[in-house]
């Protein structure tokens, strides 16, 4: 009897156990499969807000635009038909607010029953218009010409070098600015963070002694749980003007300014996980070493370092994860305008800041909301291709020993 | 064999769950008090909101408040899709959205219950004290790049705004900047006191804010909408009087057959206690 009861409880325990595995697992797979499903949604739609179109006067030659022209018409950057192909006509631009202007309150009628009919007067009566409106006001009798629009194609998503996703009437959707960002910054920082974290690990794990290590050890780890919030705002206001100082700069949120934040905050990682590394040196082949009569430093540099290389490598490619993938400290200090960055002393903006900055307002299954989820997935890629990297970077470690 | 059932076992749990949740949800929302009223809608008007609804509170306990934010076109739309009492709204109606609500034959009240005025800022060592809205507009697009073409000292623009999330964003575009896009050289913010602080410190800075952030580390600009005929300080009186420019009412919108429901809420704004309020959040009373 108490057997058997001792068996059931084995088994529920096994079983839960095992839920909790799986439920894991299906989580994490339900989340990519979410992401990715989202973020397809961009490529189906025309940047053009759902039920609203693009009409020109019936007698233009031009149908067919890119979203970055009609970005430049509706900006006043191109103001003739001729730069677009089209006869020698100036632009008119109309949006359906724009109305009022053409028309009294009273001649388009109670609950603007006669838009329909004014806006198609309006539009064969102006040559030179390009009209942007709700579709439900297109009547039997319309007499403009719709625009066609081109979808966004992945290679323009990834190519396109202007976002401004909430442009009216129609987005702009080009990331390119945003990948380079966030890869940009992320190089900074483990250009900034590894040659002193390799420093502080050296000493930490074959230099210092042991109360110092017991001192300095916990502080270092400290540095890893401190919010982000937190480093974004001493970035922003103790960086950010040094930067600024220091290089004579008009202004100082850069690239830099978010590469130095991030190298702090990758700073822990790297040093516990390569110190740790180092620490696993066996001891009979650093006595060897010395036997040999190697100095103290010649057998740092030629048995501990390489001994320890892969996890090493290792540490700095996690590093860089982790910087790749941070939000808010990013999103404080390096200015966020989405140009492509051509020094470390300009601003640059990054995905995950984007994401963050930018979710609160797009409309749920909007354009804008897919292409935000876009965003998330080209990230995931990212990170997910720098963890197969320290997977086949320590598998290749563990072969060696073996 | 134990293994797949498990498997099985796991969506019917995730669904079992799912649904509870959302009936918990309604029985909140239904039970308890005898009005229950929703604001949704603009982040500008959020604070003031949320602090009204907590005061009117206190003191009523009959009446409970939800409030929500999301942007005014978010609580616009949800008042079309008749999800929320109340809409929130920074800025007026906008033809299309008069269009829908004509469509499906709502009514709707608008109540100013605040005003707000945007400034715009500079560095305080910068000597550039006045700017027409044409200036403006080339700033934010990018097209003027150096303050020696506005009159300062040969020093490049550095432009900041808020990001585009923000009500102020779309604000200043419509208002100022002819509906025209920024230029994509133009540093966003997150939050309005981080503009404040980058401008406080950078020279040749220029941003805006809502009246209410304004502080001694920048300088307020006055700004002309007439060509540069006359130039308007910012401040609480100009805002009030109109006659500064970049300033713009805030809304409360309901359902006109929803009057009596909501009437609580919109009288409280409007009373002397709620326009005290106003005051304390940093916006501008109707009188």
């Amino acid at each position: 009897m108490k057997t058997n009861f001792k068996q059931i409880k084995e088994k529920v325990i096994e079983s839960i156990l095992m839920l909790s595995s799986a439920a894991t697992s299906i989580t994490v797979i339900l989340i990519i499969f979410f992401l990715f499903i989202e973020g397809a949604g961009v490529f189906t739609k025309k940047p053009i807000e759902k039920g609203f179109l693009l009409a020109v006067n019936n007698s233009n030659p031009v149908s067919k635009l890119d979203p970055s022209q009609i970005k430049d018409i509706f900006d006043q950057k191109i103001t003739n038909w001729s730069d677009l192909g089209g006869k020698d006509v100036p632009i008119v631009l109309f949006r359906s607010g724009d109305i009022t202007d053409y028309y009294s309150e009273e001649e388009l009628g109670e609950n603007f029953a006669n838009f329909p009919d004014k806006i198609n007067e309006l539009i064969a009566n102006t040559p030179g218009i390009i009209a942007f409106f709700s579709d439900k006001y297109v009547n039997e009798e319309f007499k403009g010409k719709e625009l066609d629009i081109n979808k966004i194609t992945v290679y323009k998503f990834l190519s396109d070098e202007e976002w401004f996703p909430t442009a009216e009437p129609v987005a702009q959707m080009g990331v390119k600015p945003l990948i380079y960002g966030t890869l940009w910054v992320s190089l900074g920082a483990i250009l900034l963070a590894l040659p002193i974290a390799l420093a502080a690990a050296i000493y930490l794990s074959e230099i210092a002694k042991k109360r110092t290590r017991n001192l300095l050890k916990p502080l270092i780890e400290l540095l890893a749980g401190i919010p982000s919030v937190v480093y974004g705002f001493f970035g922003l206001v103790v960086i950010v003007p040094l930067i600024q100082d220091l290089f004579n700069l008009p202004v100082g949120e850069t690239a830099l300014a978010g590469s130095v934040v991030l190298a702090i905050m990758a700073l822990p990682t790297i040093i516990t996980i390569s110190e740790d590394a180092m620490r696993n040196t066996p001891r009979a082949m650093k006595e060897a070493s010395l036997a040999l009569g190697a100095s103290h430093w010649q057998t740092i540099y030629k048995v501990v370092i390489p001994y320890s290389a892969s996890g090493i490598t290792a540490g700095a490619i996690l590093g860089i994860g982790r910087a790749i993938g941070e939000t808010m400290a990013v999103l404080m200090v390096t200015g966020n305008a989405a140009v492509i960055p051509s020094s470390f002393l300009a601003p640059i903006r990054t995905i995950p800041a984007t994401i963050a900055a930018e979710l609160g307002e797009a409309p749920n299954g909007g354009l804008h909301y897919e292409a935000l989820f876009a965003l998330g997935c080209i990230l995931f890629i990212i990170t997910f291709g720098i963890n197969m990297l320290v997977e086949v970077v320590t598998n290749r470690n563990s072969q060696k020993k073996h | 064999m134990n293994k797949t059932k498990l498997f099985l076992m796991l969506p019917l749990i995730g669904m079992l769950s799912c649904g509870k949740a959302k009936n918990e949800d309604k029985a909140t929302a239904s039970s308890g008090t005898e009005v229950s009223v929703t604001i949704k809608g603009s982040d500008t008007v959020l604070p003031l909101a949320q602090k009204e609804a907590e005061e009117l509170m206190k003191t009523n306990a009959d009446v409970s408040i939800t409030v929500v934010g999301g942007g005014s076109g978010v609580g616009i739309t949800a008042m079309i899709d008749g999800t929320t009492d109340i809409a929130m709204a920074s800025r007026d109606l906008k033809t299309e959205e008069k269009m829908k609500f004509a469509d499906k034959k709502i009514e709707i009240e608008e109540v100013i219950i605040a005003y707000d005025a945007l400034t715009v800022i500079v560095n305080p060592a910068n000597k550039v004290s006045k700017l027409t809205r044409e200036q403006l507009e080339k700033i934010f697009t990018g097209e003027i790049k150096n303050w020696k073409e506005v009159g300062g000292a040969d020093e490049k623009i550095v432009a900041y705004s808020r990001e585009s999330s923000s009500g102020t964003y779309e604000f200043f575009k419509e208002e100022v900047m002819d509906k025209k896009n920024y230029a994509t050289d133009i540093l966003n913010l997150p939050a309005t006191g981080a503009i404040v602080q980058a401008v406080g410190q950078t020279k040749g800075a220029i941003g805006y804010i809502g009246l209410a952030y304004e502080t001694k580390e920048v300088k307020q600009l006055a700004v002309s909408y007439d060509q540069g005929k006359t130039f308007v300080e910012p401040s609480i009186a100009s805002a009030k009087d109109k006659s500064y420019p970049i300033s713009r009412p805030l809304f409360y919108m309901f359902d006109k057959k929803n009057a009596d429901k909501v009437k609580t809420v919109v009288d409280y704004a409007l009373s002397a206690e709620g326009q005290k309020i106003v005051g304390e959040i940093g916006y501008i009373p109707l009188n």
